[in-house]
C-alpha cells in the first residue's frame, strides 16, 4: 500500500510554487517599504529646505523672520557638545571595556555590571535628560551648560561605546597577547602596546557611530532646558548653548509654514553631518577589516 | 648601522637588568585594575543615579499628590488653576496608542523584511539593503517628528478628513517606521543563525522556499524574533520627539486615534519646554511620570533578555 | 654604552667546555604535577635539561608535551584552572617560588609558538618590542638590536629593505622567523619552541630547522615536535612523553636507535600516535 501518491503531489506542487512566488513578492515589497520611506523623507526634506541653504543660513543667528533665520549658534553649539562627549564617553567606554574583557573575573559584581550595561542601553533618552537635569544642572551646579549636556549625552551613549569596544578588544587574537607575555611584558604593557593598537579601528568605528547618535539626540537637551533662541556662540564649557536638533525642534513647532522650510534646511545640515560621520566610520571599518 | 658588532661588550640582558623597573611596573599592575574598575563602576553609578533621582523626586511628588490618585486617576489636568488632576492613566493610554499602532506597522513589515533578507535575497542584494536599513535606523527622531507632522499627517488627512493636525495615527505610524530596522535586523540575525542543515533537510524533501521559511526557519527563530519585538516595543514606549512634535498635548482616557493625545514622554517635554518653576508640583510630576516610563521600559528590557536567554535554541 | 668590562658575565657566550665535563643544567624539573581542573595532565615529571643543547620533546597529541613546555615559562598560568605541585629549578631558582617575578623569568626564557604570531606592526616594531618594554629606548641601540636579531634569525637579507612594512605582509615561514628574531632581540638564555614548524611548508620548515642548529651554539633550545624525523634531525636529547608521563629521556641517537622502553619503540616505529 502506498501512502504517497506522486501524481497528487505533482499537481499540488504548482500551486505551492505559485504561493511561494506570491509571498516572495510580498516580502520584497515589505523590504522596499523602508527604502521608499527613506527616499521620500530625503526628497521631501531636500525640496523643502534646499532653498534656504546658503551662506547666510550658516552665518545668521536665530530670528523671528524665517528668511533671516540661521543656524550659526546651533551648529557651533553641536560641535562644542561633541568636543565634550567624544573624550568623556570614549574614556569611560574604552576603560570599562578593558576592565570587562581583560580584568573582570566571573563573579557576581561583574555579571551585575554587564547586565546593568545592557539595561542602561534600553533606558529612554528622555529619562537620561531627567538625570542630567537633576545631577549635572542642579546638584553639580553646572547650570544649563555645554558641560552638563555633554556629560548627560556621554552617559547616554556609554553603553553603545562599551559594547563596540568590547567586541573590538575580543577580536584581538589570543596569540598576540601570548606573544607579548612570553617576552616578559606585564599585563598592562600588553594591553597598551598590543591589544589597544589592534583594537583601535573597531573602537573608533563604534564610537563614531555612537557620536552620530548623540549629535541628533534631542530629548535630553530639551529636558535639561537648553534654550532655542540664542544670539551668541558659547565661549567656554560652562556657557549656555543651543544645538542643531534643538533648533530644528523649535522651528518645527512654530505655526508658520515658512519656519517648517527653515527646519528642513536645518535637517539637511544635520543629516549631512551624520552622513559624513557614518562615512568615516564605514571607511575605517573597511580599511582595517580582516587583518588577522 | 654597523654590521659587525656582535661582540659588543654589553649584552641586551644586562641593559635590561640596568633599566629594570620591576617595582614601578608591579605597582602599575596593581593600580590599573582598580582604576579600571572605578571607570566600569560609572555605568552602575549612572543606573543608581537614575533610579535614586526618580525615586527621591517622586516621593516629594507623592507628598503632594496621593499615589492612589496618580495610579488610578483617569484625568490628567496638571495645568488647571483651581483643581489640578494627576491621574496618569490618560498618559499611559496615549503611550499605548502610539505603541500599538507602531507595533501593527513594524512587526509585519520588519519580520517580512527579515525573511526576505535571510531566505530570499542574494548576497549582493543583502549588502545593498542592509546599510540602507542602518541609515533608516540612524535618522534622528526629531527628523522623523518633522516628517510625521509635515508630510504623513497631511497625506493621512487627505484620506481621512476627520483627522486633526495632532493625532495618534500619524506619529504611531512613523514610530513604527523608526523601529522597523530594529525588528528586521535582530530577527534576521535570529534567522541566519538557524543552521543550514535544517533548511537542507526540508529542501531535500521537496519543500518550497516559502515552506522552509515559514515552517522551518521561523519556528526555530521564534525566541529571537519575539525578543526583538519586545525590545522594539520598549523603544516605542520611550520615543519622545516624534510624539512631542506630532501627537499633540491633550491627554485623554479613550481609544480615539484621530484626535490630539499626549504620551508620558511628551508630557515631560511639554513641562521642561514650558515655564513651570523649580519646586512646583508640576515640576515634581515629571519625575513621577519619568519613573513610570522607566518601569515600563525596564520590564520590557528584562522580558526581552529573559526570552532570548530562556528560549535560546541550542543547535 | 660602550664600556668594555671584562667582568660582565656573558650568558650567551659561555666558553665551550670540554666534552668530558658534565654540562651545566638550565632546567631541573623535580616531581612536577599539573592539573587542569580535575584532569591530571602532567604526572611526576623529572627532567634535567642541559645548556647549549637542543632538547626535543616528542609524544602523541594529548601527551602533555605542550603543557610541559608552557610550564617552563609559566605561560600555562593564563589558564585560570591550572594547579601545579613539585618544582622547576631554572638556573638554581624554583620558578614557582613566591618571590619569582614571572616577567623576569620570561625575559630570560623566550618562546616561539605553533602558529606564527607577529604583532600587526612593522617588522622593526615587532623586533624592537621586547627591548622597548624592558626600557631600552635609544634609537641607535634599537637599530643594532633589530639588525642583529634579524641576522640571527637568518631573515635580514629578505627584509632589510622593508623594515617599516607590516609583518603581516610576509609569508608564513618568514613570519615565523620574524617571531624567532623577536625572541632573540632580548637575548634570552633559553628558547622554548612549541611545534614551531607545524604551520609551515616543507621549505620553510627546513629553514627553521637549519636555524635551530645555528642557534644552539648560543642558546639552550627546548623544542616540542610531533614530527619524529625532525626530532632525530635537530636534537641532542629527546624526551618521550606519554599520557602525562616521561617514558624515556636520553641522547637522541640512543632513543632512535636503541630505545630502552617498549612504548618508546612502538611510538618511534609508528605503531601508534
Amino acid at each position: 500500500m502506498k501512502y504517497m501518491d506522486h501524481n497528487v503531489v505533482s499537481s499540488k506542487m504548482k500551486s505551492r510554487l505559485t504561493k511561494n512566488k506570491f509571498f516572495k513578492g510580498l516580502f520584497f515589497a515589505a523590504t522596499m517599504f523602508g527604502l521608499i520611506v527613506l527616499a521620500v523623507l530625503l526628497i521631501r526634506i531636500i525640496t523643502q529646505g534646499g532653498g534656504y541653504i546658503n551662506w547666510d543660513f550658516f552665518m545668521n543667528f536665530a530670528s523671528r523672520f524665517p528668511e533671516q533665520a540661521g543656524i550659526k549658534s546651533a551648529l557651533i553649539g553641536s560641535i562644542y557638545l561633541m568636543l565634550v562627549v567624544a573624550p568623556v564617553s570614549m574614556f569611560l567606554g574604552v576603560g570599562t571595556a578593558i576592565y570587562l574583557e581583560e580584568y573582570a573575573k566571573q563573579n557576581k559584581m561583574n555579571r551585575f555590571i554587564k547586565v546593568n550595561i545592557s539595561n542602561l542601553a534600553g533606558v529612554p533618552s528622555v529619562v537620561f535628560g531627567l538625570l542630567g537635569l537633576t545631577i549635572f544642572v542642579r546638584n553639580f551646579d553646572l547650570g544649563i551648560s555645554i558641560l552638563a549636556a555633554g556629560f548627560t549625552m556621554s552617559l547616554l551613549i556609554l553603553p553603545v561605546i562599551i559594547v563596540a569596544s568590547q567586541e573590538a578588544i575580543r577580536a584581538v587574537p589570543r596569540e598576540l597577547r601570548e606573544a607579548s607575555f612570553a617576552m616578559g611584558a606585564t599585563k598592562w604593557q600588553t594591553i597598551v602596546r598590543v591589544v589597544l593598537p589592534a583594537a583601535v579601528p573597531g573602537v573608533l568605528t563604534g564610537s563614531i557611530l555612537a557620536l552620530s547618535r548623540a549629535i541628533g539626540e534631542t530629548a535630553p537637551l530639551v529636558v535639561i532646558g537648553i534654550p532655542t533662541i540664542l544670539m551668541f556662540t558659547p565661549n567656554h564649557l560652562l556657557d549656555t548653548f543651543t544645538a542643531l536638533p534643538m533648533q530644528i525642534f523649535d522651528w518645527t513647532k512654530r505655526p508658520q509654514v515658512a519656519f517648517h522650510d527653515v527646519a528642513a534646511a536645518g535637517i539637511i545640515v544635520l543629516m549631512t553631518l551624520l552622513i559624513i560621520m557614518n562615512s568615516i566610520a564605514v571607511f575605517i571599518r573597511n580599511k582595517y577589516q580582516k587583518r588577522y | 648601522m654597523s654590521t659587525k658588532d656582535s661582540n659588543k661588550s654589553i649584552s641586551v640582558q644586562e641593559m635590561i637588568a640596568q633599566k629594570s623597573n620591576r617595582g614601578l611596573l608591579s605597582r602599575i599592575e596593581k593600580l590599573v585594575p582598580k582604576i579600571l574598575f572605578a571607570i566600569a563602576a560609572m555605568s552602575v553609578l549612572t543606573t543608581i543615579g537614575i533610579v535614586l533621582t526618580l525615586i527621591f523626586e517622586t516621593i516629594i511628588f507623592f507628598t503632594r499628590v496621593s499615589p492612589l490618585e496618580f495610579i488610578f486617576g483617569t484625568e490628567w489636568y496638571p495645568f488647571a488653576n483651581t483643581t489640578p488632576a494627576y491621574g496618569i492613566l490618560p498618559l499611559i493610554v496615549g503611550t499605548l496608542k502610539i505603541t500599538g499602532i507602531a507595533v501593527l506597522v513594524a512587526v509585519p513589515i520588519g519580520i517580512a523584511t527579515a525573511i526576505f533578507l535571510s531566505e530570499y535575497a542574494s548576497e549582493r542584494t543583502r549588502r545593498f539593503i542592509k546599510p540602507i536599513l542602518e541609515v533608516l535606523a540612524g535618522v534622528p527622531t526629531i527628523v522623523y517628528g518633522f516628517f510625521a507632522l509635515t508630510f504623513v499627517t497631511p497625506v493621512l488627512q487627505s484620506i481621512f478628513p476627520q483627522l486633526s493636525i495632532f493625532n495618534a495615527l500619524s506619529p504611531g505610524i512613523v514610530v513604527g517606521i523608526m523601529i522597523i530596522p530594529m525588528i528586521a535586523s535582530l530577527s534576521e540575525d535570529a534567522m541566519t543563525s538557524v543552521p543550514n542543515a535544517m533548511r537542507e533537510g526540508a529542501y531535500a524533501l521537496g519543500s518550497t522556499r516559502l515552506e522552509v521559511a515559514l515552517k522551518v526557519v521561523l519556528p526555530a527563530a521564534t525566541s529571537g524574533i519575539v525578543a526583538s519585538t519586545v525590545l522594539a516595543i520598549s523603544r516605542a514606549i520611550g520615543e519622545t520627539m516624534i510624539v512631542s512634535v506630532a501627537a499633540g498635548s491633550t491627554p485623554g482616557f479613550n481609544w480615539d486615534i484621530t484626535g490630539s493625545i499626549q504620551t508620558m514622554t511628551a508630557y515631560i517635554v511639554q513641562v521642561t519646554t514650558g515655564d513651570a518653576g523649580y519646586g512646583t508640583t508640576i515640576y515634581y510630576s515629571i519625575y513621577a511620570v519619568g519613573f513610570t516610563l522607566f518601569l515600563f521600559t525596564l520590564v520590557m528590557n528584562l522580558l526581552a533578555q529573559y526570552i532570548s536567554k530562556r528560549f535560546r535554541e541550542e543547535y | 654604552m660602550a664600556t668594555t668590562t671584562t667582568k660582565s658575565v656573558k650568558i650567551n657566550n659561555q666558553p665551550i667546555k670540554n666534552e668530558i665535563v658534565e654540562k651545566t643544567s638550565v632546567y631541573k624539573t623535580n616531581q612536577l604535577n599539573l592539573w587542569y581542573g580535575s584532569n591530571h595532565a602532567l604526572k611526576n615529571i623529572d627532567l634535567d635539561i642541559k645548556e647549549n643543547e637542543v632538547t626535543a620533546i616528542i609524544g602523541p597529541s594529548g601527551c602533555g608535551k605542550s603543557t610541559y613546555i608552557k610550564t617552563l615559562n609559566r605561560m600555562i598560568e593564563i589558564i585560570p584552572t591550572v594547579k601545579t605541585s613539585g618544582e622547576i629549578i631554572y638556573r638554581g631558582r624554583n620558578i614557582f617560588s613566591k618571590d619569582y617575578q614571572v616577567e623576569d623569568l620570561r625575559t630570560k626564557v623566550g618562546m616561539v609558538f605553533q602558529k606564527p604570531n607577529p604583532f600587526p606592526k612593522s617588522i622593526y616594531d615587532n623586533i624592537a618590542y621586547g627591548p622597548r618594554i624592558h626600557g631600552i629606548k635609544n634609537k641607535k641601540i634599537l637599530d643594532e638590536i633589530v639588525e642583529k636579531s634579524l641576522r640571527g634569525a637568518a631573515i635580514w637579507d629578505e627584509v632589510k629593505d622593508r623594515l617599516n612594512e607590516n609583518a603581516y605582509g610576509l609569508s608564513g615561514g618568514q613570519q615565523q622567523r620574524i617571531c624567532i628574531a623577536r625572541c632573540l632581540a632580548i637575548e634570552p638564555d633559553v628558547i622554548l619552541m612549541d611545534e614551531p614548524t607545524s604551520a609551515l611548508d616543507p621549505i620553510s620548515t627546513l629553514k627553521v630547522e637549519e636555524l635551530v642548529q645555528e642557534l644552539k651554539t648560543q642558546y639552550s633550545i627546548i623544542i616540542v615536535t610531533h614530527n619524529m624525523q625532525q626530532a632525530a634531525r635537530i636534537s641532542d636529547k629527546t624526551a618521550f612523553f606519554l599520557n602525562g608521563e616521561v617514558i624515556e629521556y636520553d641522547d637522541t641517537d640512543k632513543i632512535f636507535s636503541n630505545p630502552s622502553d617498549k612504548r618508546t619503540e612502538d611510538y618511534i616505529s609508528g605503531r601508534f600516535g
